[in-house]
């Protein structure tokens, strides 16, 4: 089931990429995708693929408001005439909860595109990832908002 | 109907523009890399996204349209990477925040190791 909708996925966006939608194009990108798809086989098929489908739109959603938001709170901040009074920056440690690779990485990206947040750098023992903070009012409330909010999302779409 | 797709993808050209305007300010602006590259990555982000979703809702072809889709993807793939590598490398080669910057555990942490 989840093969068949990667194939399918796969295909469409071969067809995206070359700029095609031709029958024959459209078939040559059905075949190069099942090839690619056998190669990772074994990690597509997984449980619970609704459930999973749902929590991964919900993460987008949320990270597509908090682009928004982040954009224009930068946006505001750069044009307000008294910027420096505004202006707190702060490199601050955040404590990470989610262990794996992927994790990690799909944190550090989302909150460099969030509200007034930067991945720097993770820690030798990935305890805790540095991050540079725009606006530093509360250190606490940040790490709360961002430990309820994009982590436990996270977290919830990689549980099997 | 036609008509309002028009509009929609000229409203969002102008807001996309705007914010990529904001973000060169914001670059010139800001005090230091690491402030600055919020503002390249977020407003950056944005802003380039409008205009490729204006150019998708005009284009009325699907493969152009769904390059544009690709298009904001890696896009949104791309810019925190970059972000992050800029300022991580900076941050080794010893480039220290602005003045003003109020906390800083990465030094404290690096000050713990030595």
């Amino acid at each position: 089931m989840a093969f068949i909708l990667l194939v399918i996925v796969l295909a469409l966006i071969w067809a995206a990429v070359t700029g095609s939608f031709s029958l024959m194009n459209l078939l040559l990108g059905f075949a190069v995708a099942v090839f690619a798809a056998l190669f990772i086989r074994a990690r597509v098929e997984r449980p619970h693929l609704p459930r999973r489908l749902r929590r991964i739109l919900v993460l987008a959603f949320l990270f597509f408001y908090e682009l928004a938001l982040s954009a224009w709170r930068v946006a505001v901040l750069v044009a307000s005439p008294n910027m420096h009074a505004k202006l707190r920056p702060a490199i601050f440690a955040y404590p990470l909860t989610v262990k794996s690779d992927q994790e990690i990485t799909l944190l550090a990206n989302l909150m460099t595109l969030t509200p007034g947040t930067l991945s720097i750098d993770v820690a030798q023992d990935r305890s805790v990832i540095y991050v540079h903070a725009l606006e530093m009012r509360d250190k606490d409330e940040t790490i709360a908002g961002i430990k309820s909010g994009f982590e436990a999302r996270i977290a919830e779409v990689f549980e099997s | 109907m036609i008509d309002l797709l028009y509009y929609a993808a000229g409203v969002m050209l102008i807001v996309g523009a705007l914010f990529s305007f904001l973000a060169v300010v914001g670059i010139l602006r800001l005090p230091d890399l690491y402030t600055r590259a919020h503002a390249a990555s977020k407003a950056g982000t944005v802003g380039s996204g409008l205009t490729l979703i204006a150019i998708a809702l005009v284009s009325f072809d699907v493969s152009v349209a769904l390059r544009a889709v690709v298009g904001i993807v890696f896009f949104m793939l791309t810019a925190p990477i970059s972000a992050h590598l800029l300022s991580r490398a900076a941050y080794i080669a010893g480039y220290m925040p602005h003045s003003s910057t109020v906390l800083n555990e990465l030094a404290d942490a690096q000050k713990g190791d030595k």
